[in-house]
Parts: structure tokens; sequence; C-alpha cells
């Protein structure tokens, strides 16, 4: 056996934190983390949100990120201890031997300079190239991602490039220096599903033809298993399990891993359409102001009491502005929307108090949808209190029941936003919803921004309240697997038009017309190979491309 | 109120100082505020703690009942500028269209107008009282305020919390007062210590132009500009003001420049 490329020991990294109200103090994140990484391997590591898998991945360019310290633990590279290195020959590391791709490419680059001079920039800085060597050399591996026009890309600026198309010159940047290891943190989480295959397949090429080792940070463990040879799994800043990949999807020893292979497990029977629809879109188009093309073109939905119509779409389909439309926030060009038996004022302004009210919105991130200065008292005693005038004990006894069916308790009732995790945020963003005794709620990406066991609670605890509730859902995402979820109804959008609509057994079995089939087919599959069989069926190419 | 800097502890030390000074002034001055109690412009004696002024009162009451003038002037006229520049900077924010647009150019152009000769200008042909001279400050100075609460308010205003509370039905003044308000105060109030700076300035400005505090009242502005004529000879009268004037303005700087850290620090998460 050779000697690995990157060798962990009993690595610990702490952090300063500052509550508020209290005395700063030092804790632990990383509780003594080992593994080994050999040349042309790649390890996947993956965990929840706060389980220290970034932090990990950054301690191996010897890094620490705002104020997170390497506390003890040895960190070898290439057969020397970085962790004991001079500064001097740490920056010979980074951006030399060990590189970086971060999750987001559009954030990173920096927009005021073309591509070419970033990508080239470390390999040239750290004498590894001269600046002729390096271009050609990133024209090579820009064409080994599959990037249009490889030899003229780089003289484009970032914003001149798609998402995803970003992610793989951040990838060719990596890839420029002949490092022997890169960390690649979350590199496919922002993009689309059927884009994000194809940059996992061109990061899987580029890694198996340049016979680098790779650290590959997800919380998705469906991607993980497509480009790892070993995985390990972290929870609260330790190892759970450490295997090889088919061991961790095929027979996974823990618990928590179980759960995170049998997640989206909810089993949801549709129900068949009833009576007249609560909510209905008729032929609406709708642009936005001062711009001269529709971005929703004659859109025609319906949702039934107490059921679920989902949008699917990828960004840019227009799922987003159709629920500006129905609230009000963007008055359509033209079409109707009817609620209820009455037709909606196209504005919100001149709706109706009880039009506001039966229509209630729940958003994607939670921390924004929340007054950070009011407890969730405060946020969710508003609505009873405008809309129904409760006051004094009653809305106390009424909040302590919303607190109760989403599960939080009274406990909750005097703390701030701020001190609540991710999950709980939602649930009481959805207590805020649920206060206004809607016929229909729009849910805008809810669980997107959420570990995908969170999520799962989330899904679980909106299927639950449909049924006590009796609320019709317009479930707004990109993810096809909250979809099966969830939907009894499914409207798949494409560029502003439904491309597909109608019973989710109807959208979902085939035949498939060639988006719904490229989009059904994106998403990632708990399986080893399945990325090679999805590139080897594929119908049209994605729009990213 | 704990890990307070050293320099904030001697900024709100001498802040603390200066007010109680001017609040219990009647009980801490040795001698009447007008009252001619020696020769002119003696020096600094056990009688006279800092000698006498240009027309023989004693120089240390005129100072701590000048500061009680010059202070009760400069804080009235800030709470005026703060409510009514912070009011209708969010207003404009959340009103948007051509509310804002009418109220931003109109404080655009107010600005335009050099403060001073501005208010001197008013001063000129309005009766200078103590009210008269509170609202010209307080008004000029709401322009400065206004464009602070409009940039941090058009932040705020975007977010999805008041995007809730508008698809709720929420009037405006919920909005501003409830939604905003409470998110926009923590940068609004480190200002406010700037500001205060500025108004002592401006009173004091005034008061030396003549335009400002009428005598035989005292205020700091009012006694350099009644001393000034002793520089001259070596007499130091004039200065004794100005070192209060500068002392203050150091004093609470340090303060609001703790307070501006603790707000920038918390900006990642809001708590």
């Amino acid at each position: 056996m050779s000697e690995p490329i990157l060798k962990v020991r009993n690595l610990k990294i702490g952090a300063t934190v500052y509550p508020p109200g209290e005395k700063p103090h030092d804790i632990e994140i990383v509780h003594g983390v080992s593994f080994d990484l050999e040349r042309g391997k790649v390890l996947g590591l993956i965990g929840e949100s706060g389980a220290g898998k970034s932090t990990i991945g950054l301690a191996s360019m010897a890094y620490g990120r705002g104020g997170v310290e390497i506390t003890g633990g040895e960190v070898w590279v290439n057969g020397r201890d970085i962790l004991q290195s001079k500064m001097r020959d740490i920056r010979k590391l980074r951006g030399g031997e060990v590189t970086y791709v971060s999750q987001s490419a559009a954030a990173s680059f920096n927009p005021a300079r073309s591509i070419m001079e970033q990508v080239i920039e470390a390999s040239v800085e750290q004498g590894k190239f001269s600046k002729r060597d390096a271009e050609a050399r990133a024209r090579l591996l820009f064409d080994k991602l599959g990037l249009p026009d490889p030899d003229n890309i780089g003289r484009r600026y970032p914003h001149q490039v798609s998402g995803g198309q970003l992610q793989r010159c951040m990838t060719a940047l990596a890839l420029c220096p002949e490092p022997d290891l890169v960390v690649f943190d979350e590199p496919t989480t922002a993009l689309d599903v059927t884009t994000q295959i194809d940059v996992l397949m061109a990061i899987k090429e580029a890694i198996r033809d340049t016979g680098v080792a790779a650290l590959y940070i997800t919380h998705d463990l469906a991607v993980v298993a497509q480009v790892s040879d070993d995985i390990m799994v972290l929870r609260h800043g330790e190892t759970v399990e450490y295997g090889p990949v088919h061991q961790i999807i095929n027979e996974p020893q823990e618990e928590y891993t179980q759960a995170l292979v049998s997640v989206r497990s909810i089993d949801h029977e549709e129900k068949a359409p009833t009576e007249e629809p609560v909510l209905s879109v008729r032929n609406i188009s709708a642009r936005y102001k001062g711009t001269k093309f529709d971005v929703l073109h004659s859109v025609n939905v319906d949702l039934y009491p107490g059921q679920t119509l989902a949008v699917v779409g990828e960004s840019g389909s227009g799922k987003s502005t159709l629920a500006r439309v129905i609230t009000g926030l963007l008055p359509p060009r033209e079409g109707e929307i009817s609620f209820a038996g009455r037709t909606l004022s196209a504005d919100f302004n001149t709706r109706t108090r009880e039009d506001l009210r039966e229509l209630q919105m729940i958003y994607q991130m939670a921390d924004v949808a929340m007054n950070p200065r009011q407890t969730v008292g405060t946020i969710i005693g508003r609505p009873l209190e405008f809309y129904f005038g409760l006051r004094g004990a009653e809305k106390r006894q009424r909040i302590i029941e919303l607190l109760d069916e989403i599960e939080l308790g009274e406990g909750f009732m005097d703390r701030y936003p701020a001190e609540l995790s991710g999950g709980q945020k939602q649930r009481v963003c959805i207590a805020r919803a649920l206060a206004a005794k809607p016929k229909v709620i729009i849910c805008d990406e809810v669980t997107s921004a959420l570990d995908p066991l969170v999520a799962d609670g989330i899904l679980k605890l909106l299927l639950n309240l449909q049924k006590i509730e009796d609320v019709a859902y317009l479930f707004i995402t990109h993810d096809l697997a909250t979809v099966r979820a969830i939907s009894d109804n499914i409207a798949v959008m494409y560029k502003g038009k439904v491309q597909r609509y109608g019973a989710k057994s109807q959208v979902l079995s085939p035949p498939f017309d060639d988006y719904t089939d490229l989009l059904l087919s994106s998403v990632p599959e708990m399986k080893i190979g399945w990325l090679e069989e999805v590139i080897a069926n594929r119908k049209m190419e994605s729009a990213g491309n | 109120m704990k890990n307070i800097p050293i320099s904030a502890l001697v900024g709100l030390f001498f802040t603390a100082l200066y007010f109680l000074a001017a609040i219990f002034a009647p009980l801490l001055a040795p001698y009447g505020m007008a009252e001619v109690v020696g020769d002119v412009w003696e020096p600094s004696s056990a009688e006279f703690l800092l000698g006498t002024d240009n027309i023989g009162r004693d120089l240390l009451s005129r100072i701590i009942y000048g500061g009680r003038t010059t202070i009760f002037i400069a804080t009235v006229a800030t709470i005026l500028s703060f409510t009514t520049g912070s009011v209708l900077g969010i207003f404009a924010a959340v009103a948007g269209g051509w509310v804002d647009q009418l109220l931003s150019r109109f404080v655009d152009l107010l600005m335009s107008i050099p403060t001073l000769i501005f208010a001197l200008v008013v001063l000129s042909v309005t009766p200078v009282t103590v009210p008269m001279l509170i609202l010209v400050m307080g008004l000029l100075d709401s322009t400065r305020v206004f464009r602070l609460a409009r940039a941090v308010a058009v932040d705020i205003e975007v977010m999805d919390f008041v995007e809730a509370a508008r698809l709720r039905g929420e009037r405006t003044a919920w909005i501003i007062f409830r939604e905003i308000l409470p998110n926009a105060l923590s940068p609004l109030v480190a200002e406010m210590g700037l500001r205060f700076i500025f108004m002592v300035l401006f009173v004091s400005t005034l008061s030396f132009l003549g335009l400002g505090v009428q005598p035989p009242e005292a205020d700091w502005g009012g006694i350099v500009k009644e001393n000034k004529d002793g520089i001259v000879y070596g007499i130091p009268a004039a200065l004794i003001p100005a070192f209060a004037i500068a002392t203050l303005a150091i004093s609470v700087n340090l303060v609001a420049d703790w307070v501006l850290n603790r707000t920038t620090s918390l900006k990642g998460g809001r708590g």
C-alpha cells in the first residue's frame, strides 16, 4: 500500500463563540477525526449542517475559517505534518499541492476579471507553469470538463457564463496547478438537478483522468455515492461511520446512516380531485415591470380544497413568479385568478382582509421571513390579533395550541428567531400561516434550505396539518423527491409554460415528454453507477448547458 | 453591560459628568449666572476657581449654567431631528414611488444649501428664542437623519418578514414602527451620538456669531464670544468653554464608537 496523500489523525478543531448575553467561551466543533486518502481516490464527507464537514475540508489546507482554530491532531500531506509547518510552506501548499472548490462559484469569482486570469492565477503565482503553459493547460481542462468553446471561454467574465459552467470553471481552476489533493465543498448544491448531473460527471471524469485525490463534501448521500470510493459520515464533529461506498450505501451499520439512506420514506396516497377547485389560475401571463418579455405564458392550474398542487421546475422556470402573481405582489398582464368562488383582485393592496387571510404564504428562508426583534409569541400572535381580534389569555391559549400543533410546545413562546434552529424556524413560519386559518398556503421552496432529515420532518408535519386543518398547499419546489412525497397534482414548468399537468400518478408515469424525462432522471438515486446510466440514456441537454 | 472597553468607560464617565452638572447647575454653581461678583478678568483664585469674565462674573458659574443651556438645546434638537428624520425616512422607504421621490428630492434640495448659512438666514428674520433655535437646528439636521434612516430602511424593507406583514394587510404605521424601526434602531442610536455633538457645535457656532442664545443667558459659544478679546492680553477665559466643548465631543464620540462597534458585530445574526 502506497503512502496516502492526505493522512488525518485525531484532528480536533475549536472555536470561540459569543452567545448574546453570555461570556464568550471556547467550544470544540470537531472531536478527533481520523482518515486516510490515497492518490486517485475520492473520500466523501457527509453530514448535516454543523457536522463539521467543511471545517475538516479546510483543515486539510491548514486553514480555519472565521475564528475557527485547529486545536489538536495531525494533518499529513505528502508526508509532512502541515499543522507544524511554517506559514511560508503552507502558502506554497495552498493553491499548489492542495486546492479548493467552493459551493458558490458565482460568489467566489472576481466579477471584474476574466475567467482565464483567475483560473491560471494560482499556477503562475506558485511558479508551477509559465503563463503560456498554464493557459494551454486551462484550455485542455475546459475541454475535458465539457465547457463549450474551450479555446475562448477563458476570455469571458464570470457573469457571461451560466452557474453550472462557472462551477466547472472553478473545478478547472482547482485542477490547473496539478494539485495532489482537491477539496470539493458542496460544488453542486447550489445548482439545478439537471445541471448538477453535468457538473458531477465532469468532476468525476476530471478526477479519474488527472489522478488526483479528492475530498468531496456534501449533505446529499445520493450525490456522494456517485463520485466517492469511500464515505465518512459525520455528525456533531464525530465520525459516525467510515467505510467503502458500497458498504455505506448497501449495508449501513449505524442507525444514523440508515436514517440518511432511507430518508424521504414518506408515503402519500394521491387524492382524487373533489368538487370545485379552491384556487383556479386562468390564462395568466405576467412580466416584470420595465421588461418587454413575459416570464409566464398563459398558465392554467387548479388547486382543490385540502389537496396539494406541486409546481416543479428549474430556476428561471417561472414557478416563484407564479406565486407572486397569486399573492398579488405582481399583478398579471392578463388572465385572472379565482379563489373560493370569487375573482381575486390583481393587486394585494386592493384585496379584502378575508382574501388576504385565506391565502397565506410560507417562505424559503425562514430566517428572513421572521422579524428578528419579535418573539415567537408575537410572530404567531399577530395574525390572531389582526384577523380575529384575539387578546390576552384567549390569544395566549391559541398560540399554545398552535405551538403544540407544530410540535414545539409552550416553552418556545418567549424565544427569539435567533434562538431557534433552521427546522424550528420553518415550523414557526408554518404556525404563523396556520394562525390565519387559511384555505390555501403557498409554500415556496420551504424545505430546500434544510438538511434532509429536518426537511423530512417538515414535510411530515405539513401532511399531518393538512389532514387536521383541511388546508390546500400550492407547493413550489425544484426537488422531485419532495414532489413525490407530498403532492396530489403536479404542474411541471419550463420556461414560463406549464409543460405537463395532471394527477401525480399520471404525471410521474410514462410516456414522458423530453423535459419531464430529463427532470425525473436527474434526481440522484442512492445507487452506485447511477450517474453513468443516466448520462447514457439522456434525450435532451439541460438548460444550463 | 459587561465587557465595556476602557475608552467607552472614560467616555461614559465624562458624558455623565457633564449631564449631571447641567441638571444640577443651580446646586453646583458657586455664584449666580449673571451676578457680577468681582473685577474684570481676574485670574483664578480660591474665591473664583476659574477666574472672572469680561464684566466680572464668576467664570465657573457661567460655564456650568452655559453647559446647561448648550446641552439642553442640543439634546432637544437631536430628539426633534431624530423623530422627524427617522419617521419620514422609513416612511419614504416603505411608501416608495413618488412619495419617496418627493421627500428625497426635497431633502436633497435642503442639503444643497450649507446648513450654517441657511440657519443664519432663517434666524435673522425670525425672533431668536430658544424654541426657535431648537426648531431650526432640529429640522435642518433631520435631513441627515432622513438619509440614513431611508438607507437602512430600504435594506430592511425588502426582507421577507416585511412582505409577510404587507400580505397580512398591515397598515403602514405598523410596518414602520413594529417591523422596520426595531431593526433600524441600532445604527440610528449610534448615529444619534454623533449628531448630538454636531448639535453642540452648531449651537455654539450660532451663539458665537450672535444669532444663538442671547445674553445675559450663558452658553458655551456665547462665553467664547464674550471673552475672545482677552486672548490678546494672554487671558485664557475664552479657552475654557472651548475645552469643555472639546472634551464633551470626544467623550460622546467614544461612547458612540462603542455602540457602533456593538451594532456592526451584531450584523451577522441580529440577535
